[in-house]
């Protein structure tokens, strides 16, 4: 490595940030990975028996209890797994800084959103409004 | 004191320069596999607010996704899913420690691509037999 300054490579980095959470978003992507495993193959599962029923029929199977919690599990994990993996994707590409924060903002702003609305859509049809 | 700029690095070669292989392939196809599922996300909220918001709303999904544009883009997703979650299983398993051989890398770059292949074509088989 060519030195152009006079500062230790330990002093250079000494302030710039925490090396203490490094791995949270590894172990998160891990942790949601396996869960999306199971709440996946369940997913599937709601989406072939909910295809060709009509819509009353349809709308008990998406609000029974159980087939909610699943549901709103797998938003919540799927949504936690795409924003990091995304974020991944972004700090790999963008290599423009302020680009990269917009766009890094713009994915957390789209994971939150497209999680709400599917949240709130399972809750509708779950407590029947 | 004056600040000196650190010397420009030197970068590693970018994709282009590679000859292509199974191993990369696959490692590719699951960013493109990922990046799919992200903007398909909204399909997927889209349908749930359709059939929260009631029977019309909910006939009008059932019928874009019924449509062959529609099927279409199901089809896609469906494999996606699939091929993105065997990936995934075999991120999983490189966790572990294992697998990094050249014969172990070529299998699960074959276990990816023939078992999503398989398993989404199954899944579409088993849906449309129960219907």
């Amino acid at each position: 490595m060519t030195q152009s300054s006079m500062r230790t490579p330990l002093g250079r980095v000494r302030g710039l940030g925490s090396a203490k959470s490094g791995t949270g978003h590894f172990w998160l992507q891990r942790m949601t990975a396996v869960s999306n495993l199971v709440l996946t193959i369940i997913f599937i599962g709601i989406v072939i028996s909910l295809s060709g029923r009509p819509y009353p029929a349809a709308m008990a199977l998406l609000g029974h209890p159980l087939v909610s919690i699943l549901m709103l599990l797998f938003i919540l994990s799927a949504c936690v797994h795409m924003r990091i993996g995304m974020q991944t994707i972004l700090e790999d590409y963008v290599h423009h800084e302020g680009f990269k924060v917009l766009t890094a903002m713009a994915n957390t702003f789209f994971a939150i959103a497209v999680g709400a609305a599917s949240v709130y859509a399972v809750l509708k049809l779950s407590f029947g409004g | 004191m004056a600040e000196v700029k650190p010397a420009a690095r030197p970068l590693s070669p970018h994709l282009q320069i590679y000859r292509w292989s199974w191993t990369m392939a696959m490692s590719i196809a699951h960013r493109v596999t990922g990046s799919s599922l992200y903007v398909g996300t909204v399909l997927i909220a889209a349908w749930l607010v359709a059939a929260a918001s009631g029977p019309q709303a909910f006939d009008t999904a059932q019928w874009i996704a019924g449509s062959l544009l529609g099927r279409l883009v199901l089809f896609l997703y469906s494999f996606a899913l699939i091929h993105h979650m065997l990936g995934g299983v075999r991120h999983l398993v490189w966790d572990t420690g294992n697998g990094y051989e050249p014969q172990a890398r070529m299998n699960l770059a074959r276990f990816t691509l023939i078992g999503s292949v398989s398993l989404t074509i199954l899944i579409w088989v088993v849906a449309l037999v129960l219907r």
